[in-house]
């Protein structure tokens, strides 16, 4: 049975996995390809992590599997932002038809 | 004082999680390396490790793991909607959204949340206002209040008992 679970979940990952290829591929800017590549890919890794946890159990490589996705959350997350701000900083331009940018006004008003 | 006490245990469990081994010999190694750490990096580790002993904020984190979870989810779903979709419906655009959390990680915290939704990225923070600048891939609201009770009140409302 947990087999099967595992084997679900692992195939749930990958989906996802593959969606935020095709994201990366697809979309127009940094901005919005950052997005495609560090979220799809987080919750995808996450699943295959998850299958990997059901299919061994509370055993050594069940745990650190858990381990993987609490550390995989934090550092994904402070990655993708450590790179859109660097980005941003340097002067990347945002798509064409993007709609708004309030970052920009408020940092002529600071400076 | 207090901080690096904290500071120990938690570096203890981690390493008893990660070698999931209570032999006498793991113990002992796990002891040693959690106290050098501590010495190195406990003093910097929380400015309010009084929290740490309120039980109610751990229940928080495990009611907010769930919600998180599943806003998560949904959208993922509605990114790879978009992505898939052949005329590609984005909506790209950098808005600005407040924030009532005071504590730095409450305010990391949901930033990190904020970022780890699919759809949205944290690009800055103005701590001194409370203000966060996020970029989305599909903006429905421009103006900052309508803006903050679309993406951040949700995870608000659950750190606040946690973080603050």
């Amino acid at each position: 049975m947990n087999e099967i679970i595992a084997y679900i979940l692992v195939s749930i990952g990958l989906i996802f996995d593959i969606l935020g290829c095709i994201g990366l591929l697809r979309l127009p800017d940094l901005y919005t390809r950052l997005q495609a590549a560090t979220k799809c890919v987080t919750l995808g890794t996450c699943g295959v992590m998850l299958g990997v946890f059901f299919y061994f159990g509370f055993h050594v490589e069940g745990i650190k599997a858990l381990l993987c996705i609490f550390f995989l959350l934090f550092t994904a997350a402070t990655g993708s932002h450590a790179l859109v701000r660097a980005a941003y900083l340097s002067g990347e331009k945002l798509w064409e038809k993007s709609v708004c940018d309030k970052l920009k006004e408020d940092l002529e008003v600071r400076s | 004082m207090k901080s690096k006490i904290v500071f120990f245990i938690m570096a203890l469990v981690m390493w008893s999680l990660l070698s999931w081994d209570l032999s006498l010999q793991n113990i002992l190694i796990g002891l040693l390396v959690s106290l050098t750490l501590t010495w190195i990096l406990g003093g910097m580790f929380s400015k309010g490790p009084d929290k740490f002993i309120q039980v109610s904020r751990y229940l928080w984190f495990l009611y907010y793991i769930p919600v998180f979870g599943w806003e998560m989810l949904k959208a993922n779903l509605d990114v790879a909607y978009r992505v898939l979709h052949p005329d590609m419906p984005i909506n790209p655009g950098i808005v600005k959204v407040k924030t009532k959390l005071k504590s730095e990680t409450g305010i990391t915290f949901l930033a990190n949340s904020i970022t780890l939704k699919p759809g949205t990225i944290t690009i800055d923070c103005d701590p001194v206002n409370g203000y966060l600048y996020v970029h989305c891939i599909n903006v429905k609201s421009q103006d900052v209040d309508e803006a903050t009770k679309i993406i951040v009140e949700k995870f608000e409302k659950i750190l606040t008992h946690i973080f603050e």
